[in-house]
C-alpha cells in the first residue's frame, strides 16, 4: 500500500462523527475512487489523507508508516503526494503568473531546475509554453484545470489526489480532462485517488471504488463490481439516480 | 397562439459585445422546451431576458411575448403582473434564491398574498398545501433556509414558483447544485407537477441527460446562437453541426463509460 | 484609459501638496512667526495671499500646514497600517478563541471615539504633532485590523492556500506569496481613504485646540482662526479648505489608480 486509511475516525470536539471506521488503501500505480454525496465525509477524508488534519482515531499511512508531523519531516511525503482541487478559479492565485504557480511546489520542495520542469509540466498537460508568462484570468476553466494539474505533476509525484477535478467543467472539457488524467496515469504510472460524486468520471478512471455514506464505507471493491452489481442499498440508489442519455 | 414567443432576441453588453444573438423559439401552452448549452452559451441570460430580469448593464432587443404581453421595454409594474402568475422562475442556487432571514413558510406565502390576495387562515392553508405538493413536511414552514438541506431548499423554491399556478415554469439548472440522488427526486417532482397542472416548461441545462429526463424538444445554444433545434433523440442520433457533434460525442463518451461499468 | 487619467490626476494633486510641503522645509515667503504684515491684508504683491488677523503671511502658513498635513497623513497611516495590519493578520490566523477575543477587543476600540482617544493622548503627552499622529494612528489601527482580519480569512479559505500547504510551503512564505499580495489592493485603497480621514481628523483636532501648538499652524487651525473673519477675508478659510480637498481627493485617486495598475485581472480592461 502506498497510501492507506486504517480504521480512520474524525469528529469535531462538539459534534457527531464526520468519519467513522474508514479503511481503504491504494497500491502503487492503481487508482481508487472515493465516491459519495454531500455529508459523506469525502472532503474531511481528503484533508486527513493530505495530512492537513489528524484523525481523531485510527491512522493514515504513507508507505506503511504514519504520516509525518511537522513541516520538515513531511517534505518527503509532500514530494510524493500532490493535489488537484475542484474549483479551477479558487485553485490558482490570481496575482501570480502561471510560471510561478507551477513552480511553487518545486521551490518549496527544494528543486533547483525550475524553468525546464515548468515547461515540461505545461507541455505534458497540453498547454503552450507561452502560457507560463500569463495570468490565470486569461484562461478558460478547462485550461485553468490543466494549469492546476501541471502544478501537481511538476515535482513528478507518485500519488495524485484529485478532489472532484472535473465536476466544475463543461461536458466537452470534462471529457478532455478525464483523457488527460488517464494519459498521465498511463505514461507516468501515477497512483490516482479520485474523490468524486461523478460516477462517469469514476468509471472512466478508477480501478477500485470506495462508496461513502455519512462518514462510513458502505461498499468497496473493483469499480466494475461495485457499479455493476452493487450490494449496498445506498450504492444501488446512487447508481439508479444517475440520468442516462435517452 | 404560443404562451411564450421569442423572436430575434439579442442581448448585448454596454460595450457592444453580443451575448445572445438573434435567438428565436416559442413554447405553446402546456408544452416543454429544453435550452441546452455550455458555460458562456447565453442560456441563462435567455431565461432572464424572457422574464425581464436581465442584470443592469445588459440590453435586450428583439421581441419576447409572454402570454401576448411584450416583455422587452415593458415597465416594472406590468412585468410584476406577469411574474409569478404567468411565468415563474426556479434558479440553480436555492441558497441565494431564498431570503436567509425569512422563514420558508413566509417566503412561500409572499406570492400568494401578493397575487391572490390571500390572508389569515386561507393563506396558511394555501402555504400548507403548496409545501405538501412538493413533498415537504409541514414543519419546514417554520424553518429558516439554512436549517434545511439543499434539496429541501430547492423544493421550497419550487413551491414558491408554483404557488400562483403560473402557465410557464422557467427552470434554470434547477438540479445542478444538488446531489445526484436528490437531483433524481427533484427532476421527478418537476416532471410530475408540470404535467399535473398542465404547465409549460422552459428547462435550461448544460446536461443532455438531465434535459432528457423532462423534455424531448430542445434548442442547442453555442455562443449565443441556436445551432440546432429539434427532438433530443434526433439530435443525439444525428447531431449535424460541429458544435452539437462535439457536445453529443462527449456526453456519449461519459454515458458509455457508465454503461460499460453498470 | 479613463483609469489612467484618474491615476495621473491623483499623482498631480498629491505631488502638488507634497511639493509645497517639501519646499516649506527650505523656504517660505516669511518666517513662520513673522507678524510684520498688516492685519487682514488682501492678496497683493508683498503678501501673495494676504495676511491673517495677526499680520502673518497666509501663504507661509499654508505651506507649513501642508507639511503638517502630509506628516500626519503618512505618520498616522504608517502607524495604523503596522499596528492594525499585524493585529489583523494575527486575528486572521488565530484559532477561534483568540480570534473571538481579538474581534471583541477591536469592536470596543472602534466604538471608542477618536476625539476621546485624542484627548487622552494629549493629556498624557501634551499637544504636539506627535500626539496627533499617535492618537489618529491608534484609532485607525482598530479599523485597519478589522479589515485585515476579514481579508486574511478570505484568502486563507482559498484553495490555492491549501494547495500551497500540501506542497510543503511554509506559513511565513504563504503570507508573503499569497496573503499579502491578495489583500494589498483592498488595503491600499482603504489606507488612502484613511489618509484622507487622518488629515481631516487632524484638522478637527487643531480646530479644537488639540493639535500641534502655534506657530506651526495646521490647515485645521487656519480654518478655525479664519472663522471669525470669513465674511471680510474669505480667502483665509477658502485657501486651506481647497488644499485639504486637493490632498484628500488626490490620495484617493492615486490609490484607486495604483490598485488597478497592480492588478493583473484588471489590466487591459477599460
Amino acid at each position: 500500500m502506498i497510501l492507506e486509511a486504517r480504521d480512520v475516525g474524525f469528529r469535531y470536539p462538539s459534534g457527531a462523527p464526520v468519519l467513522d471506521g474508514v479503511s481503504f488503501g491504494v497500491t502503487p500505480g492503481r487508482s481508487v475512487a472515493l465516491v459519495g454525496e454531500s455529508a459523506a465525509g469525502k472532503t474531511t477524508l481528503l484533508r486527513l489523507l493530505l495530512g492537513l488534519r489528524r484523525p481523531t482515531s485510527g491512522s493514515v499511512l504513507f508507505q506503511d508508516a504514519p504520516l509525518p508531523t511537522g513541516h520538515r519531516a513531511a517534505r518527503d511525503f509532500r514530494r510524493h503526494v500532490q493535489t488537484v482541487f475542484q474549483d479551477p478559479y479558487s485553485s490558482l492565485d490570481p496575482r501570480q503568473k502561471v510560471s510561478r504557480i507551477v513552480a511553487e511546489p518545486l521551490r518549496a520542495l527544494g528543486f533547483t531546475d525550475h524553468a525546464p520542469r515548468v515547461s515540461a509540466a505545461l507541455s505534458a498537460v497540453g498547454l503552450p509554453v507561452d502560457a507560463a508568462d500569463r495570468y490565470p484570468h486569461e484562461f478558460s476553466g478547462g485550461q485553468r484545470q490543466r494549469i492546476a494539474i501541471a502544478r501537481a505533476i511538476a515535482v513528478e509525484p507518485t500519488v495524485l489526489l484529485a478532489d472532484e477535478p472535473v465536476s466544475a467543467l463543461d461536458v466537452t472539457t470534462k471529457v478532455r480532462i478525464i483523457d488527460l488524467l488517464a494519459e498521465l496515469r498511463a505514461t507516468r504510472g501515477l497512483t490516482l485517488v479520485l474523490v468524486s460524486h461523478d460516477l462517469a468520471a469514476v468509471a472512466s478512471l478508477c480501478d477500485e471504488t470506495v462508496v461513502l455514506e455519512r462518514g462510513r464505507v458502505v461498499e468497496q471493491g473493483p469499480t466494475g463490481a461495485v457499479l455493476g452489481s452493487p450490494q449496498d442499498a445506498y450504492t444501488r440508489r446512487l447508481i439508479a439516480s444517475i440520468p442516462r442519455l435517452p | 397562439m404560443s404562451l411564450l414567443t421569442v423572436s430575434d432576441l439579442t442581448v448585448s453588453t454596454a460595450d457592444g459585445r453580443t451575448l445572445v444573438d438573434g435567438l428565436s423559439f416559442s413554447i405553446a401552452k402546456g408544452h416543454r422546451l429544453g435550452l441546452i448549452g455550455e458555460s458562456g452559451s447565453g442560456k441563462s441570460l435567455t431565461a432572464l431576458a424572457v422574464t425581464g430580469l436581465l442584470p443592469p448593464g445588459l440590453r435586450a432587443s428583439g421581441t419576447v411575448l409572454l402570454d401576448g404581453t411584450p416583455v422587452i421595454g415593458a415597465n416594472e409594474r406590468s412585468l410584476n403582473r406577469l411574474r409569478g402568475r404567468v411565468a415563474a422562475v426556479v434558479f440553480q442556487e436555492p441558497s441565494t434564491a431564498l431570503d436567509p432571514l425569512m422563514r420558508l413558510g413566509n417566503q412561500v406565502a409572499e406570492p400568494l398574498r401578493r397575487h391572490q390576495g390571500l390572508r389569515g387562515a386561507a393563506l396558511r392553508a394555501a402555504v400548507a398545501s403548496a409545501l405538501e405538493e412538493v413533498a415537504l413536511p409541514a414543519r419546514v414552514a417554520h424553518a429558516y433556509p439554512h436549517e434545511v438541506s439543499g434539496g429541501q431548499r430547492q423544493r421550497a423554491a419550487i413551491a414558491m414558483a408554483l404557488a400562483c399556478r403560473p402557465a410557464l415554469l422557467i427552470a434554470d439548472e434547477p438540479t445542478t447544485a444538488l446531489d445526484v440522488t436528490v437531483q433524481a427526486e427533484v427532476l421527478a417532482l418537476l416532471d410530475r407537477l408540470v404535467a399535473a397542472h398542465d404547465m409549460a416548461l422552459l428547462f435550461v441545462s448544460h446536461d443532455l441527460a438531465v434535459v432528457g429526463k423532462v423534455t424531448d424538444e430542445v434548442v442547442v445554444l453555442s455562443s449565443g446562437r441556436a445551432v440546432r433545434t429539434g427532438p433530443l433523440r434526433a439530435i443525439l442520433a444525428d447531431p449535424q453541426d460541429d458544435y452539437t457533434a462535439a457536445l453529443v460525442a462527449s456526453a456519449r463518451r461519459l454515458d458509455e463509460a457508465l454503461g460499460g461499468a453498470l | 484609459m479613463r483609469r489612467r487619467v484618474f491615476l495621473i490626476a491623483g499623482i498631480v494633486l498629491v505631488a502638488l501638496v507634497v511639493g509645497i510641503a517639501l519646499v516649506s522645509l527650505f523656504w517660505t515667503p516669511f518666517p513662520a512667526a513673522d507678524t510684520t504684515g498688516g492685519r487682514l491684508e488682501g492678496p497683493g504683491a508683498h503678501h501673495l495671499l494676504g495676511t491673517d488677523k495677526l499680520g502673518r503671511d497666509l501663504l507661509t502658513r499654508l505651506m507649513i500646514g501642508a507639511r503638517i498635513a502630509v506628516a500626519v497623513g503618512l505618520g498616522a497611516v504608517a502607524l495604523g497600517a503596522v499596528v492594525g495590519g499585524v493585529a489583523g493578520l494575527l486575528a486572521g490566523f488565530a484559532n477561534r478563541w483568540l480570534d473571538d477575543t481579538l474581534a471583541a477587543l477591536l469592536d470596543i476600540l472602534i466604538a471608542f471615539p477618536t476625539l476621546l482617544l485624542a484627548m487622552l493622548v494629549v493629556a498624557a503627552r501634551g499637544a504636539s504633532l506627535g500626539s496627533a499622529i499617535v492618537a489618529i494612528g491608534l484609532a485607525m489601527s482598530a479599523i485597519v485590523a478589522r479589515l485585515t482580519r476579514v481579508l486574511v480569512k478570505r484568502v486563507l479559505a482559498m484553495d490555492y492556500v491549501t494547495l500551497a500547504r500540501t506542497s510543503g510551503v511554509s506559513w511565513p512564505r504563504i503570507v508573503t506569496a499569497h496573503v499579502l499580495p491578495n489583500i494589498w489592493p483592498t488595503m491600499a485603497v482603504n489606507l488612502a481613504l484613511q489618509f484622507g480621514l487622518a488629515v481631516l481628523a487632524e484638522a478637527s483636532l487643531s480646530y479644537l485646540g488639540l493639535g500641534p501648538p502655534p506657530p506651526n499652524a495646521s490647515w485645521g487651525r487656519l480654518l478655525q482662526e479664519a472663522q471669525s473673519t470669513v465674511l471680510t477675508a474669505p480667502i483665509g478659510a477658502i485657501a486651506p479648505g481647497v488644499l485639504l480637498v486637493v490632498l484628500v481627493v488626490g490620495v484617493n485617486l492615486l490609490a484607486d489608480g495604483l490598485r488597478d495598475v497592480a492588478d493583473p485581472t484588471r489590466r487591459g480592461h477599460r
